[in-house]
Order: structure tokens, then C-alpha cells, then sequence
């Protein structure tokens, strides 16, 4: 689950992470109060579930309440598109006025669990303020790693030995021992997957703030962390994929035409990739769980045929346990049901597979029974065609 | 004639629910002999003829069971887990789905001072066809044979060794070791174990987008197994970013791609498929190649 940087912020306080002082709102009538109260220079940055923000023109520095209120509605209210948000881009909602600070270098640090060790790992590195994943491509020398130990969390020499890998002078070693160890604290205690502090900033007057942040939190472990869990902003996701989440579906929106209902990801993926390969392009994916009851297959085809692009489905169902007479039975319902124009391919394994494609050839619907996945995926993708 | 697993493997089940019984059941039928199952509160009494226990430690005890496979929810899952090793199991499978991945970290720290080895979590078991089944597999897509599987996969695996079955080839053993990023035996671990088994004479590998279990499994092939080895990689078209089902199916900071694993795998001798429908017909050549030699 992502959270905005305003959020991340306020959690990483509470673990005693240096943020600048700051407050949020959603008018510019609020932006220019905030800057009017903290009587400085300010900087208005649009909250979104997205980075490279700055270069899209939604950071912007205000010197007067004035200027805050003004480039806040240059903002609030706006499609910002970055480098991250695709084509598309992203309502700006809320924007968060922080004090600006003298800035003498800007760093990264970040952590992030391996999966290769089973353990959290901290990077730090010099090149702040850069995509991390770029760093590591053109110079990985610059990041430097310490392997957490679970259970004993970041060590004291650890965060030593990150501080003076950065070159930090010896009179905020300490400083920065503390940062990175709360930083690390707060990671473990709200099951974190990633905390990214891009920049991490020393200022002329030798102190240590999170200039930007980023937190992501385990959607697995959110049933421990209620309050965390209330964070999620509903506007930052499709609202299709938030549709089938209601109904256990996992459902990805795709560029394509031809729908998918797979039950299991790693077929769903694999269902993706034959479309491909046949020379057709999936609307979406979408894993329908190993069960797949007929109200799940009726939920999953409403929520496939909302997407206007999509001109065939191919339903892909390896049944095993599960019987294919019974899943029929529920794709034929869910087809009246919601009077389905568009031309349906079905693939169905498993227990009785043969009453399985009796029932659907036999429904009167425009059913293209399919056997095996390569049969399935070029018959799906010549619908998809000349639909 | 299989790895892990075969006719003397002794199961209990921690979390004999809904899902644990049924499975359980289907288990039973297959031939697997299941010898208790770990109900706390319920020691001593049975439930289906299966003598039930308050811990592992009880049931280690009265039933000298090799295996245990995990249904438990969630929450608790990691600690059912520590729980079986703690008390000397030598095998654990763990079924369920979507365990914290701190608590994943602890456990597998855990499992790390013990001999145990764990497969999955998030997994569909493992099964030797003919000899034992451990987990929620149709078993009748199933036949005996000397192909290794091993997958991240669940339904995948099955649309696989389906097709290995309808052209008459039967596996030694079936492992999925789960889509989750913490997982307790890895892609290298079974080929590890299947290149070291004379009974098992080609290996089919099915990984997907996330992380570089793959790769470092296709650098282990390339210096140590001369069996046939056919790959398909799931997530060709999956988009960067996203979690594709699996907890531990996305694509991050550009890495964990289909193409980088593909081409990992190719480099190392494996013949990969680009279409998951072609599985069984590579191996099929490659086993048909290495007879003619």
C-alpha cells in the first residue's frame, strides 16, 4: 500500500526522523495562511502517489504568502504528469507547504527487504536527489549497502560506517546514526516494504532532515496496523482494480483488447503472455483465485466488460479440483445475466471438462469452446480482430 | 525415484480447517499416509480417524511424523511454521497465502538454526505422483515418471505438468515453491536436489517477473546440471510496477524482468519457451534428443 509523502512524513516524525516543518490543505487560500503563519520563504509541493514531481512542475517555491497562494492553485486542482504517473497523469488533490532549507548537499537513503538474504537492507548513498534505480545502473559504486540482522535492527556501526561512506563530516556522525536508525525503526514497526528518504539533506548549518519520503507498507501485514491502513487514498487507483478487490479479484488494468478471467496468477500472467505471443494484446490481468465461484465469474465479467477497449474475452480456467461443469454452469449464468455481446473463448481443465463444454456449447450464447491454451489464444486474438 | 518426498513420508497438518481437511481428505485418498493433525485445545481426541494434538512438539512425539504441511491463517502462519521446526520436522510445507513479510523474515532467520527445510509459503505443495502428496494439487493430472517440476507457481504448474501427462511423460517429483518474495527453498535448492537424483532425467523450470531467484538458478545449471532443462518465464507482458497476483510477482526499479530472466536461462542451456503452451512439446524434443545421442 502507498501512502502520500505528507503521510510518510508525519510517520516518520512520530519514530524521531527530522522533516521540515510543514502542513497541508487543499485550497490556495490554505497554502497562502500556512506561509502567512510560518513567515518564511516556503516551498508548495503536490501530494501524489507519484514521483518526479519537480520535473512536472509541481514543486514550486514561494517567497510571500502571496506567491504560496497563487502557485498552490497553479497546482491543486491540476492533471500533473510525470515521468511516473504514465500519459494520464494525476488529480492533484492536496498540496503540503513546507519551510524551505539552506541546503548544503542532498543524499538517499533507503530501505528495502532482499529477498536473495531474507533480510531488510540499507542504502545509502551520495547521489541524492537521483531516481535510485538510475544511480545503480550508471554507477553502483555510489550505494552503499548494510544487510539488517532481524531481530537486532540496524546496529550502531552500521549506521557509522553508512555516515562516513557518505563522506558526512565527523560532527553529525552521531546525528545521522540517530536518523537512520529511527528511519529504520519506523520500517520494522509499520511492516514496511520500502522507506526512501530522496533527499536526505545536510544543511549549511549542519543539520539532518528527510526532504522528501516515501513509505510503502506490506498489504499482507495490514491487518495489524489499522491505523495505517486508514491512509489509503482511494482517489490514487483505478477504480476498476478497487471494484474487484471488493470480490477477492485480482485485477490489473492493460492497454489491450481481448479481456482475460484466469483463476491463479501465475497462469493469469501466463494467459497474458500467449495472448501476446498469438498476436494480440491483453486488456488486463485478472486472477480470479484457485476456487472460482459463479458469483466470482459473474463479479469478474462485469468488471472486464467495463473496460470499453476490450473486443474478446478468453476465459482460462485450470480447474483441478474444482469442476468444469460447475464453472460453466456460473460463465453461462453470469453471460445472460449481463447480456454479453462481445464473443467469448473458454478454455476449461479439469473434472468432468467434457459436461464442462457441453453445458457452454449447448447455452446458445456466442461461446467459442477452446482446447488448450494455444487453441484458446489464437481463437480469442482472430475474434478480437475482426471484431 | 523422487525427491523429498515418496511412500514413507509421514504428514501431520497444522490447521485442520475447512481448507486443511478437505485437502487432507484428498490427500488420504492419494495414498499419502497423514498420521495426526495439530489442534490446540483439541489434544487427544480425533477428528476423520486422524488422532488430533495440542502441539507439533505432542505429535512429534506420538506419531514420529517427516512432514508437516500448513493451513493455518495468515496471522499465525510464520509461528505454525517455527513451531514444526522447533519441534524437528523435517519437512514443512506451508499452503498458505499472504503472511506478512516481517513475520517471513523472522521465520526464515529461524529456520536458519535448525535443519528444517521449509517449502513455501504461498505454495501448492509438492508431490511425488504414485508415492505421496503434500498440498492442494489435483493429483490426477499426475503420473509417475523422471521429470522434475518445479514452479512459483500454482495453476501454472498444473497447465504443465498437464501437458507433460497427455503426451505419456510422468515426473518424479512436482515442487512450488510459492509466489511470495521469502520463500524457504528456492529454484536452485530443487534443482539442486533433482540434479542429484539418478531417478529424475529432465527438469522443466517455471518462474515469473520478480526478483533473481531464476537467474541465479540458471548460473547453477550452467555449471553443474547436464539433465535436459526446459524454462518459461511468466510475465512477459507485465507491466513494471504492478504486483501481478504474487506477492512477490512485480517488476522494481527496472529489475526482476521476463526478458533479463530469459535471456539468464538461455545463456545457461536451458531451452526456454516463449509460449507457455509449448512446455511439454520442448521437453518432449529434448528428452527424444538426448535418447538419440
Amino acid at each position: 500500500m502507498k501512502i502520500h509523502e505528507y503521510q510518510a512524513k508525519e510517520i516518520l516524525k512520530g519514530f524521531g526522523v527530522a522533516v521540515p516543518e510543514g502542513e497541508t490543505t487543499e485550497t490556495s487560500e490554505g497554502a497562502a495562511a500556512i506561509a502567512r503563519k510560518m513567515g518564511r520563504e516556503v516551498v508548495v509541493k503536490a501530494q501524489i502517489h507519484a514521483g518526479g514531481r519537480g520535473k512536472a512542475g509541481g514543486v514550486k517555491i514561494a517567497k510571500t504568502p502571496d506567491e504560496a497562494g497563487k502557485v498552490a492553485a497553479g497546482i491543486l486542482g491540476k492533471t500533473l504528469v510525470t515521468a511516473q504517473t504514465g500519459p494520464e497523469g494525476r488529480l492533484v488533490r492536496r498540496v503540503l507547504v513546507e519551510e524551505t532549507l539552506p541546503i548544503e548537499r542532498e543524499l538517499y537513503l533507503g530501505i528495502v527487504v532482499d529477498r536473495a538474504s531474507a533480510s531488510p537492507v540499507f542504502m545509502a548513498s551520495s547521489a541524492g536527489g537521483m531516481e535510485i534505480e538510475k544511480v545503480d545502473e550508471e554507477s553502483p559504486e555510489l550505494i552503499l549497502r548494510e544487510t539488517i540482522r532481524p531481530g537486532f535492527g540496524l546496529q550502531a556501526f552500521q549506521a557509522r560506517k553508512l555516515a562516513f561512506g557518505l563522506g558526512l563530516p565527523a560532527t553529525v556522525v552521531d546525528q545521522a546514526s540517530q536518523f537512520m536508525t529511527a528511519l529504520y525503526r519506523a520500517f520494522e514497526a509499520t511492516d514496511a516494504s520500502l522507506a526512501e528518504i530522496n533527499p536526505f539533506v545536510i544543511t549549511t548549518d549542519g543539520r539532518l532532515l528527510a526532504l522528501d519520503a516515501k513509505m510503502t507498507f506490506d498489504d499482507n501485514a495490514m491487518f495489524r496496523h489499522k491505523d495505517l491502513a486508514e491512509l489509503r487514498d482511494l482517489n490514487e487507483e483505478e477504480p476498476l482494480e478497487i471494484e474487484a478487490a471488493k470480490y477477492s479479484l485480482n485485477y490489473i488494468k492493460l492497454d489491450g483488447t481481448v479481456g482475460c478471467m484466469v483463476n491463479g496468477a501465475g497462469l493469469a500472467m501466463g494467459t497474458m503472455d500467449i495472448i501476446k505471443y498469438a498476436g494480440g494484446s491483453p486488456a488486463n490481468f485478472l486472477d480470479v483465485g484457485g476456487g472460482a465461484s459463479a458469483e466470482q465469474v459473474r463479479h469478474a465479467f462485469e468488471i472486464l466488460l467495463s473496460d470499453k477497449n476490450v473486443r474478446a474475452v478468453l476465459i482460462n480456467i485450470f480447474g483441478g479440483i474444482m469442476r468444469c461443469d460447475i464453472v460453466a454452469q456460473g460463465v453461462v449464468e453470469a453471460a445472460k445475466t449481463l447480456g454479453i455481446k462481445v464473443p467469448v473463448v473458454v478454455r476449461l481443465e479439469g473434472t468432468n471438462v467434457e459436461q464442462g463444454q457441453k453445458i457452454l456449447s449447448e447455452s446458445g450464447l456466442n461461446f467459442t469452446v477452446a482446447t488448450g491454451m494455444k487453441d484458446a489464444a489464437e481463437k480469442v486474438v482472430a475474434l478480437a480482430r475482426e471484431a | 525415484m523422487s525427491i523429498l518426498i515418496d511412500q514413507n513420508t509421514r504428514v501431520i497438518v497444522q490447521g485442520y480447517g475447512r481448507e486443511g481437511s478437505f485437502h487432507t481428505q484428498q490427500s488420504i485418498k492419494y495414498g499419502t499416509k497423514v498420521v495426526g493433525a495439530v489442534k490446540p485445545g483439541k489434544g487427544g481426541t480425533t477428528q476423520d480417524n486422524l488422532p488430533l494434538f495440542n502441539t507439533v512438539a505432542e505429535a512429534k512425539s506420538a506419531v514420529d511424523p517427516t512432514a508437516s504441511v500448513i493451513f493455518v491463517p495468515p496471522p499465525g502462519a510464520a509461528d505454525a511454521i517455527m513451531e514444526a521446526a522447533d519441534a524437528g520436522i523435517p519437512l514443512v510445507v506451508c499452503i498458505t497465502e499472504g503472511i506478512p513479510t516481517f513475520d517471513m523474515i523472522r521465520a526464515y532467520q529461524f529456520l536458519s538454526t535448525t535443519k528444517t527445510r521449509l517449502i513455501g509459503p504461498n505454495c501448492p505443495g509438492i508431490i511425488s505422483p504414485g508415492k505421496c502428496k503434500i498440498g492442494i494439487m489435483p493429483a490426477h493430472i499426475h503420473r509417475p515418471g523422471n521429470v522434475g517440476v518445479v514452479s512459483r507457481s500454482g495453476t501454472l504448474t498444473y497447465e504443465a505438468v498437464g501437458q507433460l501427462t497427455a503426451l505419456g511423460i510422468g515426473q518424479s517429483t512436482c515442487i512450488g515453491i510459492g509466489g511470495d518474495p521469502i520463500i524457504g527453498t528456492n529454484f536452485r535448492d530443487a534443482i539442486e536436489l533433482f540434479n542429484a537424483d539418478p531417478d529424475t532425467h529432465a527438469i522443466v523450470v517455471i518462474g515469473e517477473i520478480g526478483g533473481t531467484a531464476e537467474e541465479t538458478a540458471a548460473q547453477y545449471i550452467r555449471e553443474n546440471v547436464k539433465k535436459p532443462v526446459v524454462g518459461f518465464i511468466a510475465g512477459q507482458t507485465a507491466p513494471p510496477g504492478r504486483r501481478m497476483g504474487h506477492a512477490g510477482a512485480i517488476i522494481s526499479g527496472g529489475k526482476g524482468t521476463a526478458r533479463e530472466k530469459m535471456a539468464a536461462m538461455k545463456a545457461a542451456g536451458i531451452a526456454v519457451v516463449d509460449s507457455p503452451a509449448q512446455i511439454g512439446e520442448t521437453l518432449a524434443a529434448r528428452l527424444a534428443q538426448v535418447a538419440s545421442r
